[in-house]
């Protein structure tokens, strides 16, 4: 995957990356590496279209979310601590994360939290932090497919919004969604075992 | 097991048989017979077969027997106990027969044992799971297999060069890893057993429990390499034989793998096209995977693999493919079949066990092989695990490391490969059985028993059942979906992308290929849960009596619900897809709807009692084969009907009470019955589709309001005597069929008249509006509802009380409700002209009670009806007549 130089000095800011990011001196290397690779021209940044062109995220249902989330704030590039910076969530959690972090510290980006709020965010797409009904119905419509009906798609959503919603505004907080995963291992489902 | 059993059981009754034998020559020409034989013992043409039953019969009694003390059961695993109970029982036939002539056939054990109980647990195995930790499970049956089979062959190889086992047990090197093969395998069945009772989490179990069954290629190649390394002399084996094992590994499994598949690629296609013969669909099930098992045998393969694949593979598309009893079936026919044969093994290897002319006892083989075997295990699993570890995403901890080690048991498996040895090649195989079985019965009772405590003791996690919710169900898949966009963006190819490719794959084209267009509409998981948590809401929601209000509010205690669209009522959506499970009870939701209003009515009739709607879950289920009789039955009930309604109609025009039309009733409702069912559906054959059953008939239900017996001096009697045209379907369409019937040119229909007071009157009062539903709101009714709910039931029953009230006035006429067919029929309930066709006068009474107190009960206003807008948006008042048309499906061949 590295077309571009192979040399550990190239990343630059390499260290407050790192610290950042908690990514190890490899993977990072990995990563610059990767993202060289995907920046078409040596531009120096990913613009939306670098990313458009893997081909599997074209079929990814959630591939144009994914991809705006690299871009935060209506942003037409990104560069690679921003780059680094969200694919950390997908860091598995590690024994020294949980033991031995400095609590001054903020929380690491690849927390159980931060990584409930990356996938948070792509369903909020307005950002007013609740997913609402209408939001739902988007993804859903994305995650189910064609088989099942308009009407069908549209209890669906009314049935998931009810379930979590517990202070009945009719959509989805954070609280709540967090609430509604409770049960769920996210350390483990939201992460990619070579993000170390 | 045929021929297994017959020794056994038939030994008492041998002697019987043979002093029969001379007088059973049936029909023999040339034999003077006495005469017509009253009674003939006929023993040996049943024997074999009724001994099998017998046996499977015996085990099934031991097995109520052993869980009738849940102490006993929660200490010992069920297979310690038919362990044990084999023992007994072989002991009594030594006793008996002085000669122990029985064990467990590696043919039988082979043939028909083992299949059902490796298609089970391939069937229901949690393919996620397995596909999550398939590195772990494949390290652990291949490397750990090998690991054990070689070291334990050569650590009693060492004991015996040491000295340490006896001479006289005569084997070399290859005796010893042969051996070592057929021991080390961890045993489907043994894990299976001990683990399904100790309920440790999912990754560990799938871990232990897929190595067991993924091992059996291995075992197997082991065991045929060494038999026949063993076979030809080691001094024969050259280095291409060698290189010949290695390379039957793979071909082994390998191929075993790839008939199963196949197999599952025929069963699924297959499932396929049966829409029109449900019947057989649980027996192709069988019948396939039975054909992998046998053809995998057949070619030397590993059977179990071909199985185990077979019944991962189909199980998605098979499941969407048949009916859902055919589902039922299956499931419960595989479950019942691996239990028994499972309940049959663990209770043959108890008896074969006190045969002890097959035995040869040594102490220091004995002893070193069980050490070994223990002791190889763990390092095995700590050495793996600690490699696995490295790449895994959560590694295994120490804890589970220990229950690995622990949870590997040896079994059947084990025992039947012993058995099968040829004595002439391997001049220990005494030695080797009596090993075996001391091996089995080591790891199966002592490992058994002390598995629960210890994994009490050491805290490992146990799995957690909780209710699949839609949010988890949804948000697993947008991580997965997302991960794998990580691993693109990433760049690394890993499981995630892999899966996704695949999922993507399989929806595309093998869903497609092999799945009916209906099953693959309706098959997707989200709707699949959503679907899933509608029936068990249905299902506990009648399992509660249907009195809490909805079962949906046990889940969702905050529904916000009342605004919530039309549209979104199960019972439309099911119309829609074309599943008819009754899910009336979303209907909370969607109060204000005109649909769901109507189909509470519809509900209504039905549970009223016209037919039993049966229960309808695919619409032609079975039906070639219960036709006939339902519409025998129906048409009985029809015949019945239509004579109350006559005694009614004569008794009222007798008190003249006058019903329009009431006199050609009789008439109509006997052409009816005479002229059967199919004239009604053709009549109205063109009822929309959109209720979503291929054949709708409509039925005219001719409902006389209570005020023509009641309130007839009224005021407004004469609009009422007129009466009024409900019709069900809100549509334009029905409504036009609704006016025709309604003028009665179509036969009427049956009368309904409900045996008891529907349960949609009673659980579901926005349904009907019905202020008389307090009458059956007792005490209990409200303990049962949950806290966040009783507010709000309470209040509920207050305002009915207070409708219900006596000082309440006189209804409103303008609001008078359509759906009220069974209150309004009723007063005509009791009149009992023919005791064969009597109303229970308790009944009789409800009814009118409920009816009186309905009469005056002012309607509330939001529960105003159905007709309103229909009514008087279509229909002109002077139609209206005092018939109810309500236009409903009553099944296929009404």
């Amino acid at each position: 995957m590295g077309s571009g130089g192979s040399r550990a000095a190239q990343v630059p800011d390499a260290e407050r990356i790192r610290r950042e990011t908690g990514f190890s001196q490899a993977t990072l290397l990995r990563l610059y590496h990767r993202f060289r690779a995907l920046d078409s021209n040596k531009k120096g940044y990913l613009s939306r279209m670098d990313l458009q062109q893997i081909g599997a995220l074209a079929v990814n249902p959630l591939g144009d979310r994914i991809i705006d989330s690299f871009f935060p704030d209506g942003s037409l590039r990104v560069e690679f601590p921003d780059f680094a910076r969200v694919l950390a969530h997908f860091r598995p959690v590690d024994d020294e994360d949980t033991g031995t972090r400095d609590p001054m510290q903020p929380e690491p980006l690849n927390s159980r939290m931060n990584k409930l709020r990356f996938a948070f965010q792509l369903y909020d797409l307005d950002g007013d932090g609740k997913i609402s009904r209408h939001e739902m119905l988007q993804v859903l419509r994305l995650m189910v497919g064609v088989q099942v009906t308009e009407e069908q798609l549209e209890s669906i959503t009314d049935r998931t919004v009810q379930e979590a919603d517990e202070d009945g505004d009719g959509a989805v907080s954070f609280l709540e969604f967090t609430k509604s995963l409770e049960k769920m291992n996210i350390e483990q489902k939201m992460s990619i075992r070579i993000l170390k | 097991m045929l021929r297994a059993a017959l020794p056994l059981l038939g030994l008492p009754l041998a002697g019987a048989a043979a002093a029969e034998e001379p007088t059973q020559e049936p029909g023999s020409p040339g034999e003077p017979l006495p005469g017509l034989v009253l009674f003939r013992w006929q023993w040996h043409e049943v024997e074999a077969p009724y001994l099998v039953a017998l046996w499977i019969l015996v085990a099934s009694l031991a097995k109520i027997v052993f869980h009738l003390s849940r102490k006993v059961t929660s200490v010992v695993p069920e297979s310690c106990l038919l362990i044990l109970l084999g023992l007994v029982l072989g002991g009594i036939v030594l006793a008996v027969a002085k000669k122990a002539e029985y064990q467990l056939e590696p043919g039988t054990f082979f043939l028909f044992l083992l299949p059902p109980i490796v298609l089970d647990s391939g069937y229901f195995m949690p393919s996620r799971l397995l596909f999550d930790n398939l590195g772990a499970i494949l390290t652990y049956a291949v490397v750990g297999t090998l690991w054990n089979a070689f070291t334990t062959g050569a650590a009693l190889w060492g004991l015996q060069q040491a000295g340490l086992v006896a001479p006289r047990v005569q084997a070399g090197l290859l005796d010893f890893l042969l051996f070592g093969s057929l021991i080390s395998a961890v045993d489907p069945v043994a894990v299976l057993a001990v683990f399904e009772e100790v309920h440790v989490n999912e990754t560990l179990f799938i871990i232990v429990f897929g190595e067991s069954l993924l091992n059996d290629a291995v075992t197997v190649v082991l065991y045929k390499v060494c038999n026949s390394f063993v076979a030809m002399g080691s001094a024969n084996v050259r280095a291409t034989d060698y290189l010949k094992g290695v390379a039957s590994l793979f071909v082994v499994s390998l191929g075993g793998a790839a008939v199963g598949l196949v197999f599952a690629f025929l069963l699924a296609l297959t499932t396929r096209f049966t829409k029109r013969v449900r019947i057989i669909e649980p027996l192709l099930v069988f019948l396939l995977a039975y054909a992998a098992y046998l053809t995998a045998e057949m070619a030397s393969l590993s059977a179990i693999l071909a199985v185990t694949m077979c019944g991962l593979g189909c199980k998605k598309y098979v499941e969407a493919n048949i009916s859902h009893k055919s589902r039922t079936t299956v499931k419960y026919t595989m479950k019942t079949l691996a239990s028994c044969a499972e309940t049959v093994i663990f209770m043959l290897l108890g008896i074969s066990a006190v045969d002890s002319s097959k035995w040869a006892w040594d102490s220091g083989l004995v002893l070193g092989t069980l050490f070994f075997i223990l002791f190889f295990r763990a390092l095995g699993v700590v050495l793996q695990t600690w490699v696995l570890n490295q790449f895994r995403l959560v590694p295994l901890d120490k804890i589970d490391q220990v229950v690995m080690s622990y949870g590997g048991l040896r079994g059947a498996v084990a025992f039947a490969l012993v058995i099968l040895l040829d004595k002439t090649k391997v001049p220990a195989k005494d030695y080797f059985v009596a090993t075996t079985i001391v091996v089995v019965f080591f790891t199966v009772i002592v490992q058994g028993l002390t598995i629960k405590p210890l994994v009490k003791w050491l805290k490992v996690k146990r799995s957690e059942h909780h209710k699949p919710t839609l949010n988890q169900e949804l948000h697993e898949h947008t991580f997965d979906h997302i991960l794998a966009a990580v691993e693109d963006v990433v760049g690394h190819h890993g499981y995630h992308y892999w899966r996704d490719r695949w999922e993507q794959f399989d929806k595309k084209y093998l869903s497609q290929l092999l799945m009916r267009r209906s099953a693959y509409r309706i098959k997707d998981q989200i709707w699949d849960v959503y679907y899933r948590l509608n029936i068990r809401d249905a299902i506990s929601f009648v399992d509660q009596g249907g009195h809490v209000l909805s079962a949906t509010g046990l889940t969702l205690p905050s529904m916000p619900s009342r605004n919530s669209v039309a549209e979104t009522s199960v019972t439309n959506l099911l119309r829609e897809s074309g599943s008819g499970a009754c899910l009336d009870l979303q209907v909370i939701d969607t109060v204000r709807s005109g649909r769901d209003r109507e189909d509470a009515v519809m509900h209504h009739l039905l549970c009223g009692g016209l037919y039993k709607p049966r229960r309808r879950y695919k619409a032609s289920c079975s039906r070639h084969f219960i036709l006939d009789d339902a519409q025998e039955r129906q048409d009985k009930e029809v015949f019945q009907q239509n004579m109350k309604r006559r005694l009614e109609s004569f008794k009222s025009t007798k008190h003249n009470i006058c019903f329009a039309k009431s006199k050609p009733r009789p008439r109509k409702a006997g052409c009816k019955k005479k002229n059967g069912v199919a004239n009604t559906a053709a009549t109205n054959g063109k009822s929309p589709g959109d209720l979503g059953f291929r054949d709708t008939a409509a039925v005219i239900l001719t409902v006389e309001s209570e005020e023509d017996e009641e309130e007839s001096d009224s005021s407004e009697t004469e609009k009422d005597d007129e009466g009024i045209i409900f019709v069900a379907r809100a549509t334009s369409e029905v409504l036009q069929e609704g006016k025709v019937s309604g003028s009665l040119e179509v036969c009427p229909s049956p009368r309904i008249i409900p045996p008891s007071p529907t349960c949609a009157e009673k659980e579901l009062p926005w349904k009907s509006g019905q202020g008389d539903l307090v009458v059956y709101v007792s005490s209990e009714t409200t303990k049962i509802v949950p806290v966040d709910m009783q507010m709000g039931w309470n209040q509920s029953i207050s305002s009915l009380e207070s409708l219900a009230s006596p000082s309440c006035t006189q209804a409103p006429t303008v609001t008078r409700l359509p759906p009220r067919p069974l209150a309004a029929e009723e007063p005509q309930a009791p009149l009992e002209l023919r005791p064969s066709f009597a109303f229970p006068p308790s009944l009789a009474k409800a009814g009118r009670s409920r009816s009186e107190s309905s009469a005056d009960l002012p309607r509330p206003q939001e529960l105003q009806p159905l007709m309103q807008h229909e009514d008087q948006s279509h229909l002109s008042p002077g139609t209206a007549s005092s018939h109810w048309c309500i236009q409903f499906n009553r099944g296929g061949r009404l």
